[in-house]
């Protein structure tokens, strides 16, 4: 068979609607049989979140953020209609109702597909998340591991 | 027309029905052919042209009461 197809996305957003975009486009493409990665940059990193509080040594404004983003994939607001948070449960209660994937069950259907999920490093410093805080078997990289594989892409997205 | 194995994907929705599909064929020989029930409106569009995509033949669409079944011969 001819070598695989490619499939890129760069997570920016910390949107739980828009991650979940992300994530259905992934598990298609490696449906596809496509090599995908989805770099998480930014607020996507909230992504990959462990839901638990992790102690590690933090400076003031590290902690700021560390409060203030959600703790996983399942804490994450709506890009629109997030009505302080009622908007998710509205949704999710949608989306049992049409046998909707949620997002945290994307990610692991995800992680069962193969499908490399990349944090970026300087992002990761800037909000101060630790890799201790991140879910295990992610890989850290930065823009140029990101690069090698969307150079070679057939599917690039950002979102 | 031999059917080698069976995929019950009704209720799914979109990404799973292909996810579901690609694994079930990936159990399979070329040659072989799957049939797939699933009640995602979508599925039409998006199983053909996976199975396009991935050279695989689809031999035949059928609707029945709100469930479409898809038979593909992987290729």
């Amino acid at each position: 068979m001819a070598e695989k197809k490619k499939t890129t996305i760069v997570l920016f957003s910390g949107d739980y609607d828009k991650a979940m975009a992300a994530y259905i486009i992934a598990n298609g493409a490696a449906a596809y049989d496509h090599e995908v990665t989805i770099f998480h940059t930014f607020w996507g990193l909230n992504a990959l979140r462990k839901d638990e509080n992790i102690m590690v040594k933090k400076g003031f404004i590290e902690k700021m953020f560390a409060k203030l983003m959600p703790r996983g994939a399942d804490k994450m607001g709506l890009s629109k209609m997030n009505f302080a948070g009622f908007g998710p449960k509205m949704i999710k209660d949608i989306m049992k109702k049409h046998n909707a994937m949620p997002l945290p069950q994307l990610i692991e259907m995800a992680q069962e597909q193969e499908i490399k999920l990349v944090a970026c490093t300087m992002t990761m410093d800037l909000l101060g998340l630790k890799q201790e805080e991140l879910m295990e078997n992610i890989e850290y990289a930065g823009v140029a591991a990101y690069l090698a594989d969307a150079e070679e892409g057939n599917v690039n997205l950002f979102i | 027309m031999t059917i080698d194995k069976i995929l019950d994907a009704k209720g799914l929705a979109c990404p799973m029905p292909i996810v579901k599909t690609r694994k079930a064929m990936n159990e399979l020989n070329s040659g072989q052919v799957l049939e797939i029930h699933t009640t995602d409106k979508g599925a039409k569009n998006d199983l053909s042209a996976w199975a396009k995509s991935g050279g695989h033949e689809l031999i035949k669409i059928d609707e029945e009461n709100d469930v479409l079944k898809f038979w593909i011969k992987k290729g």
